[in-house]
């Protein structure tokens, strides 16, 4: 990965903004996907 | 020592429930997945909606429990937003952005075509005083300039509806114009739009 992807010094490197991580977090504790009978249901309870 | 646990471990116990697992994993690869993205849209607001679509996909695969790359969480990932950046530029090209500045009005470049209220009103007006001076013609006249400017028909349509050589027709067409403007110069009657 590190051959693939590599951090390159004339790239700028930014990284996303703790309010993109906070949602992000909090998206994926509201969301629960249950499947049932084949089929597969999203909640998100906020 | 700071024992590092694997992605692999974390993708584990994330599929399992274990929310702060998720979080480690944002944090830690942050900075490359963020980069990666950046390099290609050199946008930091369209930098940060990639990087949030990526991980909600990432998010939903997981919790569906369709994450089949056990120990290649970071190339998964990194494809994910591989293919992110390309449908963006994708909708881009489709749907291309303007962007305006501060001398730069993009209403000043596009504009509806229809007239405005006020414009619509005056031709309205026009429009009727027109009618009235029509009316003031002969009928031989009227008819012509009816057929010819209303009903969009040609001289030879009209030769053949009224029964006169093509030529009348255009005679009369001429007379019902000349008499037109006769009436308008006469009367003083102003139609601008």
């Amino acid at each position: 990965m590190d051959q693939l992807y590599p951090a390159k010094q004339n790239c700028k490197l930014v990284s996303s903004s703790e309010e993109t991580v906070r949602f992000l977090l909090d998206y994926s504790k509201s969301l629960s996907i249950v499947s049932s009978r084949g089929m597969e249901f999203e909640n998100n309870l906020n | 020592m700071e024992l590092q646990i694997d992605d692999s471990a974390l993708v584990r116990d994330y599929i399992s429930g274990d929310e702060r697992s998720l979080e480690i994993l944002i944090n830690r690869h942050n900075q490359r997945i963020t980069s990666f993205i950046y390099s290609k849209v050199l946008d930091r607001d369209v930098t940060e909606d990639i990087f949030q679509d990526t991980f909600i996909k990432v998010i939903k695969t997981l919790k569906r429990g369709n994450y089949s790359e056990e120990g290649k969480f970071l190339p998964w990932v990194m494809r994910i937003a591989h293919n992110l950046i390309i449908d963006h530029f994708r909708k881009n090209k489709r749907m291309p952005k303007f962007e305006g500045g501060e001398d730069f009005n993009i209403f000043s470049v596009i504009g509806d075509d229809k007239p405005n209220i006020e414009k619509q009103l005056i031709k309205d007006q026009i429009d009727s005083d027109l009618s009235l001076l029509i009316d003031e013609l002969p009928d031989d006249q009227r008819e012509v300039l009816i057929m010819r400017i209303y009903k969009d028909m040609s001289f030879k349509e009209i030769s053949e509806c009224t029964g006169v050589s093509i030529n009348t027709a255009l005679g009369r067409m001429r007379y019902a114009l000349i008499n037109l403007r006769k009436i308008i110069q006469k009367n003083k009657i102003v139609l601008t739009n």
